[in-house]
């Protein structure tokens, strides 16, 4: 590959999704299946010209049934990627840098879940002991919310950041989501009564401030630029992109460094904008992991829209809404569209670039799409 | 509840603790201590450790109070505090608990709305874990 690296090497050319649902009947294999077909179909290919995959570890679909069951022809790279909804941007990253440096041709990514009917990973008290579990579980630490909601309560104190800047986060996504049929809750309004009022879950973060347990599956398509051009829809380019693990990085239970609410989206930014030819004032529209409303002010932080402890004061006057100054989720994002580990924010970000979303932002040309702030994270910078 | 299930790294934090003794992994070469603990040392590389005794003093870093859904035996007890401790003398140290009105009393025992982030308070042992009471 040239000098320029992953640079506009590689584009999204075909997204595919399931219905989403707090139930589905079909498994979450024929799901897998279902999503990954979708989007070759989308983009013009064939599956036996696939030759690439890329997926998390929690995926419970391997590559063998998936390969088999579709009819992918003989893959020569296939990735796994951890640290749960932190993994969803890098599935695309490391087709890009499979594909860039000629290790294969046409890859696909793919997330398949059903969190909303399946069990929730936190009741397992076997699998997160011992370690870190040995310093929190026994003391009631026990769900993902515990464990964010700690962060969520120092970075409140320290910075003045208050309920209704997450509430800001909540609405903007239900919004949205109010705007796009596909979503769980596009016909569900939200209002500041029904956020202050709900309960909790914990303090001090709501029913609304935690993502949606959705049963669901996506998928997408990534070819070199040449390829790219001759493909059924208009590509949208891997402009950069990043995986993030800090250097002592603890994971959601960040709590034992010097600056705990710096995360890993300050590591995926730093390289992400170190490799673009734009800034963060020259993205068009951002999908923000929200797995809790108290990571995009952080993330907003992280990705440089603002300043340290300006994530909250980001939010106000509308500045996540169509029309503000950096629109959000814009399918509904986790919050309010669908949880499947934040594959579904990068379909939206292709959308956007195509013009086709539902909440579209107009003449939009650039996108931040991230995964799981709060945990090793990713990033993908993309352009139409 | 859940007991601690110590990794090798953490043994000796729980047999301290059941000792109620309340010590910290420190690195026996450059003296920089370490949380959650670990085989080397991240500073200097070394993999000489010691366990140093702290004063159980610090102060509430942040907190949260958990409500159902939750599991069997927490359920029962919420809403409780969890709350992140800062030793005083190592502030990074910041170690996971239960505010309690005393030694032995579950961590539903303290009124949430009286927690504050800042406040002082001292390690208790009860069962093998620490617990923190106001200072
Ligand atoms: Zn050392």
């Amino acid at each position: 590959m040239t000098a320029s690296g992953l640079k506009d090497a590689v584009a999204i050319v075909g997204i595919g999704q399931t219905a989403f649902a707090r139930q589905l009947a079909e498994d979450e294999k024929t799901l897998a299946c279902r999503a990954v077909l979708a989007a070759l179909d989308d983009a013009g290919i064939a599956p036996g010209e696939v030759d690439a995959l890329a997926s998390y570890t929690m995926e419970e679909t391997d590559e063998v049934e998936l390969a088999k069951a579709v009819g992918f022809g003989d893959l020569t790279f296939f990735s796994r990627v951890g640290y749960g909804g932190g993994g969803s941007c890098a599935t695309v990253a490391h087709l890009a840098a499979a594909i860039a440096t000629g290790q294969a041709t046409v890859g696909v990514a793919w997330r398949s879940r059903k969190r909303g009917s399946g069990p929730r990973p936190w009741t397992d008290t076997s699998a997160r002991l011992p370690t870190p579990a040995q310093w929190t579980r026994p003391f009631g630490l026990l769900r993902p919310v515990d464990e964010i909601a700690m962060l969520a309560r120092r970075y409140m104190h320290e910075y003045g950041v208050t309920r209704d800047h997450l509430f800001n986060v909540a609405l903007a996504c239900r919004n949205r989501a109010n705007q796009n049929p596909a979503a769980v809750m596009y016909d569900r309004p939200l209002t500041r009564e029904m956020y202050m009022t709900s309960r909790w879950i914990s303090e001090p973060l709501c029913l609304y401030d935690n993502c949606l347990e959705t049963d669901g599956a996506l998928a997408c398509v990534v070819v070199g630029r040449e390829r790219a051009r001759d493909c059924a829809e208009k590509p949208v380019y891997v402009h950069a992109a990043a995986q993030g693990l800090p250097a002592q990085h603890h994971g959601m239970v960040n709590y034992w460094n010097d600056d705990p609410l710096t995360g890993p989206a300050w590591t995926a930014a730093r390289h992400l904008w170190k490799h673009a030819d734009f800034t963060p004032r020259e993205v068009d529209v951002a999908q923000i992991y929200d797995a809790f409303t108290a990571l995009i002010p952080l993330s907003l932080e992280g990705y440089g829209f603002c300043g340290r402890g300006e994530g909250g004061a980001f939010t106000e006057q509308g500045g996540l809404e169509i029309g503000g100054r950096l629109p959000l989720n814009t399918g509904g994002g986790g919050l309010s569209e669908a949880y499947v580990h934040g594959f579904n924010l990068v379909n939206e970000g292709v959308k956007q670039l195509r013009g086709t979303s539902t909440a579209q932002v107009p003449g939009a040309e650039t996108c931040l799409v991230t995964a799981g702030e709060g945990v090793p994270t990713s990033a993908l910078l993309l352009r139409s | 509840m859940l007991s601690p299930v110590p990794d090798a790294d953490g043994a000796p934090f729980w047999e301290y603790a059941a000792r109620g003794e309340l010590r910290v992994q420190r690195c026996a070469d450059c003296g920089e201590p370490r949380f959650p603990p670990r085989p080397c040392c991240p500073h200097c590389q070394s993999f000489a450790s010691a366990w140093r005794a702290v004063s159980g003093r610090g102060r509430v870093w942040s907190y949260v109070v958990p409500h159902p859904p939750l599991l069997p035996g927490y359920a029962e007890l919420a809403p409780y505090n969890v709350v992140v401790v800062e030793l005083e003398e190592a502030p990074r140290i910041r170690l996971v608990g239960n505010v309690v009105a005393h030694a032995g009393a579950p961590p539903d025992s303290v009124d949430p709305a009286r927690l504050r982030i800042g406040a002082p308070v001292r390690a208790v042992f009860s069962g093998g874990l620490p617990q923190w009471v106001p200072a």
